[in-house]
């Protein structure tokens, strides 16, 4: 099933890139193409089949908890975009 | 013998020990051939030429001390999706064309603990998304073969670098085939380690239960060896697995006898190149040869359905890993806009190429509210499926063996308005990474472009996880009966 114009646009809102409209329309076609791709799953009997997240048999790594020291506060400033004193300088969030 | 820009890694090694040669002028050979090749290859993205040469005379100096180990004093090029302290990387994107880590990746560390010197940061489809090098933000790579071609990607950089003599090796990530897919359209070794042999640490997200870091070289030995200068447990990632890494370098032997390989029939599909198709069964026959039992009959049924649970999976992952690029903490920072949401928008809009804008949709999509049960979900049961039947042919079959590519490499252009069919140049890379397995790409010989040009193809052997030594004893065998790896292009 194609997705829409405004299906896209929902989209795209949800990640927060935005898209000139010329990318609307090539996105809305190249993605419908590859979902309907995806539908050949679909034929792959999967009853009773537990999913895998990810392939090395491990859950819950633990670890002490101990301190370390961690990077440099400079050093990790220095590649913000906006900066006050020590913080991320950022458009305000509540109007 | 090769001329000092094509040894391999350990051939140049035994030129350092034996003092024949020393890493500095190893290193600046490495940059004289960059200078004269690069312009046109674009396989760098950043030179690091002074701390290359700072380095290189601090190996000369290990090796006059008997403190050398087999990497010390070798220049190699790094994937610039894998974090350099003080060096600036970029993934390809605009997004980070600004960005200097402040920490080096785990494997990057452990390859300045054995002495390496870093020529720079090599080129790559943006956010290792990618299977030509096109999607780079800063430009395509060429294919030292024919330079109308593309190198293969997403590690197009790290494999034309080496391909072209620019790199003794070069270390890559691979995510759905990023590593061996380019050593086979470059004519060059690519491996793959099992998933949570190499720390992810400080190797910039795409696929999280994917992504895998490994080299890219000339020689199976060498693969081998830088391979075991970056594999160990490393608690900075959570998936990294507390197990001990083999030597792998004492599996490499000159016979095959007693291995059981197998083939499995659904790799040699539908529209693979009759060349890339005679290339891999003539290697297998060598195989044979060298005493392996060949069982040409192993069938994997799911293999048609790898490339769909990929495309699934591995964009719902990077859409969530790539929701940090929002020009707050670093990277490009659109600062125009009314509000915080339009300037994270126009960030992300203006930072991103197509192809990860396509992906960040796709896996929003696929994890969005009524969808997750038919894309996401359904795609990791089928990943289950896929490798309890990767797990059963495991049960008879030290090994099996299979094209890389269904075909050799094609040229710039003619994919990158087709994302669908960019995708199929996967088909044969991704399962290796859907069951976590180890894998390697080995040179098995040519066929001809329609210029006359000699375009290599290559021999994917995969082993099950963490039995390493197996695919490097299988790899090794092929390679020193033949002398593909041995053949370069003229440049």
């Amino acid at each position: 099933m194609p997705l829409t114009p405004e299906e896209v646009r929902h989209n795209a809102r949800l990640a927060r890139v935005g898209l000139s409209d010329d990318e609307v329309s090539r996105f809305q076609s190249q993605l419908s193409q590859i979902l309907d791709y995806f539908e050949r799953l679909q034929e792959v009997d999967t009853e009773n089949v537990p999913p895998t997240a990810h392939t090395l048999a491990m859950h819950n790594v633990m670890r002490d908890d101990e301190p370390h020291p961690s990077i440099d506060k400079e050093e990790v400033l220095a590649n913000a975009p906006q900066r006050e004193d020590d913080h991320f300088r950022v458009r305000a969030i509540l109007e | 013998m090769d001329p000092l820009h094509y040894l391999a890694a350990h051939e140049a090694a035994d030129l350092l020990a034996r003092r024949e040669v020393s890493s500095v002028e190893l290193t600046r050979a490495a940059f004289d051939r960059v200078r004269a090749l690069d312009d046109s290859l674009h396989a760098f993205l950043t030179l690091t030429e002074e701390e290359a040469l700072a380095q290189a005379e601090a190996a000369d100096e290990r090796i006059a001390r008997g403190d050398a180990g087999p990497l010390t004093g070798i220049p190699a090029a790094i994937k610039d999706v894998l974090c350099t302290k003080g060096v600036r990387t970029t993934c390809a994107s605009r997004i980070l064309e600004s960005f200097v880590p402040p920490y080096d990746a785990f494997a990057v560390q452990r390859l300045k603990e054995a002495g390496c010197v870093m020529l720079g940061k090599a080129n790559m489809d943006e956010f290792a998304m990618g299977s030509s090098g096109e999607n780079s933000a800063f430009g395509p790579t060429g294919n030292p073969w024919d330079k109308e071609r593309v190198p293969g990607g997403s590690s197009s950089g790290p494999a034309a670098a080496v391909s072209a003599g620019m790199a003794f090796y070069a270390l890559g990530s691979d995510t759905g085939g990023s590593i061996r897919q380019p050593a086979s359209h470059s004519g060059i070794v690519g491996f793959k380690p099992t998933y949570g042999r190499v720390s992810r640490y400080g190797l910039i997200a795409f696929g999280s239960s994917l992504d895998q870091i490994g080299p890219l070289t000339r020689s199976v030995r060498d693969a081998a060896l830088v391979f075991q200068a970056v594999a160990g447990h490393d608690e900075r990632d959570s998936t990294s697995a507390s197990l001990d890494v083999p030597t792998v370098t004492e599996a490499l032997a000159p016979d095959l006898k007693g291995m059981r390989i197998g083939v499995p029939k659904e790799y040699f599909m539908e529209g693979l190149d009759e060349h890339v198709r005679q290339a891999v069964r003539a290697a297998i026959d060598q195989m044979a040869g060298l005493g392996a039992e060949v069982d040409w009959e192993v069938s994997l049924p799911s293999t048609d359905h790898a490339l769909a649970v990929y495309y699934i999976i591995a964009p719902s992952e990077a859409s969530a890993n790539l929701a940090r690029y929002d020009g707050v903490k670093y990277g490009y920072s659109y600062s125009e806009g009314k509000s915080m949401w339009e300037n994270m928008e126009k960030t992300r809009e203006f930072g991103f190429g197509d192809e990860v804008k396509r992906r960040i949709m796709l896996g929003t999509y696929a994890l969005s509210a009524g969808y997750y049960d038919a894309y996401y979900l359904k795609a990791q049961k089928v990943r289950t499926v896929i490798r309890r039947e990767f797990d059963a042919a495991f049960q008879d079959h030290d090994v099996l063996v299979a094209p890389v590519s269904p075909t050799t490499a094609f040229k710039l252009g003619e994919k990158t308005d087709d994302p669908l069919q960019m995708y199929l140049s996967d088909v044969l890379t991704i399962p290796v990474n859907i069951a976590g397995l180890p894998g390697i790409s080995v040179p098995c010989g040519f066929s001809r472009g329609d210029n006359g040009s000699r375009l290599p193809i290559g021999l994917q052997i995969l082993a099950k996880p963490f039995d390493e030594p197996s695919l490097f004893r299988a790899a090794y065998a092929y390679e020193q009966a033949s002398d593909w790896h041995k053949q370069h292009p003229e440049l």
